[in-house]
């Protein structure tokens, strides 16, 4: 199996963001909204880290 | 309607025990739930999230094997190694699985690989924090 590494980022973060979600919150409902935030945090969180350490190589 | 026990299910328990509400034992909920991945939320009659875990946990397990991640072993004398071996341990029967089949046991060179070893050291962790969960629940320290 080959994948590429934004593919590699985004089936972590949402493996790990449901994970997060049922075990951080009670409520479904604060479960979905927890999730989907560490989703997107996990996202955003690695883009910007690869944008800085461009940043740092250029 | 279920009969009323007057006794609290357990010390962190605020409500009282029903019939209709069988006791679990916390220790059989978090060795459980270590073992097969969501076993412990489905023995306490949480479906879907049982599901849901056992989907997200395996799931990152059987990508990082598809992926040719390395599955840890424990005598390799590299600390580092050994931080993994505890990471992967942390999936139960999947690990002892995949050290019985032999997966992940090919010299990582890619590192697509390498992400495959983090994932499944990190599902090893993941079932940690679902078994630990289970057992909170179990024990009435987790409301809901």
């Amino acid at each position: 199996m080959t994948i590429s590494h934004f593919g590699a980022v985004l089936l972590f973060s949402l493996f790990t963001s449901v994970v997060f979600g049922i075990t951080q919150r009670s409520e479904p409902r604060m479960m979905i909204r927890f999730g989907a935030f560490c989703f997107v945090l996990f996202v955003c969180g690695t883009i910007l880290a690869s944008w800085g350490m461009w940043a740092i190589k250029h | 309607m279920a009969a009323k026990i007057d006794y609290p299910l357990a010390p962190g328990d605020k409500g009282l025990a029903t019939a209709a509400t069988p006791r679990i034992s916390p220790a059989l909920t978090l060795l459980t739930g270590w073992l097969i991945p969501g076993a412990g939320h489905l023995l306490l009659g949480k479906w879907i999230r049982g599901l849901l875990l056992m989907a997200a946990i395996g799931g990152m397990f059987f990508v990082g094997i598809a992926l040719q991640g390395k599955v840890y072993t424990p005598n390799t004398g590299e600390p580092l190694d050994m931080l993994g071996f505890a990471g992967d341990l942390g999936s139960g029967l999947l690990y002892l699985l995949a050290r019985m089949i032999g997966w992940g046991q090919a010299p990582v060179l890619t590192a697509v690989a390498d992400y495959g070893s983090k994932f499944i050291v990190v599902a090893g962790l993941l079932n940690i924090v679902a078994a630990v969960d289970a057992h909170s629940l179990a024990s009435g320290r987790k409301q809901s």
